[in-house]
């Protein structure tokens, strides 16, 4: 196939959704008020087929974020060098307007757990993530964004906040930032902080694009809340209060709504789009 | 030091214990807040199974579907973060859970679903038209090998997986138990599995091993359709070259 000849050299300051195939005819009629869309990396690795069929023709018209979910970058191994490859593959041929992926491991031992789990934020896992970032930035010729993850519990051995983790790690690679504002509720509230006061530590500077999603609600076993980042609803009232927080501080930024379970109709999706281009319209004002 | 060997030991094993050094807000011990990754890692792979197994999962039903995907997501997690290609060993798997032992068919209905995918994430290809074959002579067209779509993939079963697919998925006569040959086809985007006719399973078996269309011909026997077996092949974009 040859390489998709429609660039877009940044994501633009507007809304986006989560790519979802079965709203490829609804986005191809009327995408408004989606401005890009974002795509999960490992689900256009195939040969061919209508996966990258598709995402030809909506790379034509829209600037497309590669969002990677399986490289492991907090992984205690190496990084997997045939799935890096297949990375670079599918950054060259669509030539995104951003590439991201998510300070969390998935896989271990050759298994991968298809699930984005959490490491201690020590000086070790500081050096091994931050080595795996030069060298994902490095193979595929282009700056990436580091997302931060939902927390359930914490680790006795971590010595760092995950904002000071993530700004040192941005000063030592020279990599953007993931803001998820809904993983920062979901954390702040599973491991009792304020989620504001982590938005005021954050280097807001480096972020370059802002995730939005739904999570569920569920209880520890001593009956406190413990949220679940699930990607299955709306975005609740306080996410988008603590976006509005964020885009105060940070001006403003490329927002995606994430819905990857029980994927709503095309109409629902779009009026989150719309909420979110209303808090872009505030921050503008 | 909780090591990511000792977070990943539980994860797909309830009985094992929640690991050291993973604690809540207060430092008390994590508890079902490690049950939440536990929980989303199985679901993940479940749902990923259901989703990759249709056919099985209508015949066996949810409940059957969650204790056979359990087991074997425990014994064969992925080993590539191309979520696409999981469950390409639960085939044969299914032949081990004693519980299926009267249900014979399940792993060679359960193969179509793994050659779906596989063909609905093959290379794109374009197929030649009846003209090209029209061309040749009878000699050469004899001696002429055939080459066909990477989207093109043949399942031979001693039971009649086709029709217990069609029956399970959409309906239809009940089958009957005779043997089958499964040729998925591709004509665009979508795979289709369709049941050949007498012989076909091994013509097309002889073609794909490379033999001459001549040679792959005496492999069909007396009741073999040509023409049907050329119409299917041809309308569906599957031969890609001519080797003569």
């Amino acid at each position: 196939m040859p390489d998709a000849t429609h660039a877009f050299p940044h994501l633009p300051t507007l809304p986006g959704v989560g790519y979802k195939p079965q709203h490829f005819a609804d986005i191809m009629a009327d995408p408004s008020p989606v401005g890009w869309l974002e795509i999960h990396a490992e689900n256009y690795m195939g040969d061919g087929g209508r996966p990258l069929a598709q995402l030809r023709v909506l790379s034509e018209r829209f600037p497309i974020s590669v969002h990677g979910v399986g490289l492991s970058i907090g992984g205690e191994g190496r990084l997997d060098p045939d799935h890096l490859a297949r990375l670079k593959h599918l950054c060259d041929w669509l030539n995104p307007a951003s590439f991201s992926e998510h300070l969390a491991w998935s896989t271990h031992d050759s298994h991968f757990l298809n699930d984005l789990l959490p490491l201690p934020y020590t000086n070790d896992t500081l050096t091994r993530v931050a080595d795996h970032i030069d060298e994902v930035q490095s193979v595929l010729g282009r700056k990436m964004l580091l997302e931060n993850p939902s927390s359930y519990l914490a680790f006795a051995e971590s010595t760092w906040s995950e904002t000071d983790f993530l700004a040192e790690i941005v000063r030592r690679t020279g990599c953007g930032l993931l803001l998820d504002v809904n993983n920062v509720f979901v954390s702040a509230t599973n491991l009792d902080y304020s989620p504001q006061g982590y938005i005021d530590a954050y280097p807001l500077e480096a972020v370059g694009e802002i995730h939005l999603g739904g999570h569920d609600e569920d209880e520890d076993d001593f009956g406190a809340p413990l949220l679940i980042d699930s990607h299955g609803r709306e975005v609740v009232d306080p996410v988008w209060a603590l976006l509005d927080h964020t885009l105060g501080r940070s001006g403003p930024k490329p927002l995606l709504v994430e819905w990857d379970t029980d994927v709503p109709e095309w109409p629902v999706l779009a009026d989150e789009a719309r909420r979110a281009a209303r808090a872009l319209t505030r921050v503008l004002a | 030091m909780t090591c990511q060997t000792l977070f990943r030991s539980g994860l797909l094993n309830p009985a094992a214990p929640v690991p050291d050094g993973l604690t809540d807000a207060q430092a008390r011990p994590a508890g079902r807040r490690y049950g939440v990754y536990r929980n989303n890692v199985t679901v993940s792979l479940r749902e990923a199974l259901a989703q990759g197994f249709p056919s099985l999962f209508g015949l066996i039903g949810r409940e059957n579907f969650d204790h056979v995907a359990r087991a074997y997501l425990r014994q064969s997690p992925p080993v590539s973060p191309l979520m696409m290609h999981y469950g390409a060993t639960l085939p044969e798997f299914l032949a081990t859970v004693d519980q299926l032992g009267h249900l014979p068919y399940l792993g060679d209905v359960a193969r179509i679903d793994v050659a779906m995918r596989q063909s609905y994430h093959a290379a794109d290809s374009t197929g030649i038209d009846a003209t090209a074959l029209q061309a040749l002579d009878e000699e050469t067209l004899l001696a002429t090998r055939f080459r066909f779509a990477p989207s093109m993939i043949l399942l031979r079963s001693r039971f009649s997986i086709g029709s217990i697919w069609q029956y399970t998925l959409r309906g239809g006569a009940k089958p009957q138990g005779a043997a089958e040959d499964v040729l998925i086809l591709r004509a665009e985007y979508d795979p289709e599995p369709y049941v050949l006719g007498s012989g076909a399973g091994d013509v097309v078996q002889a073609l794909q091993a490379g033999a001459p269309f001549g040679a792959a011909l005496d492999a069909g026997g007396e009741a073999f359709d040509l023409s049907a077996l050329l119409h299917l092949l041809l309308s569906h974009q599957a031969i890609t070259g001519l080797d003569t």
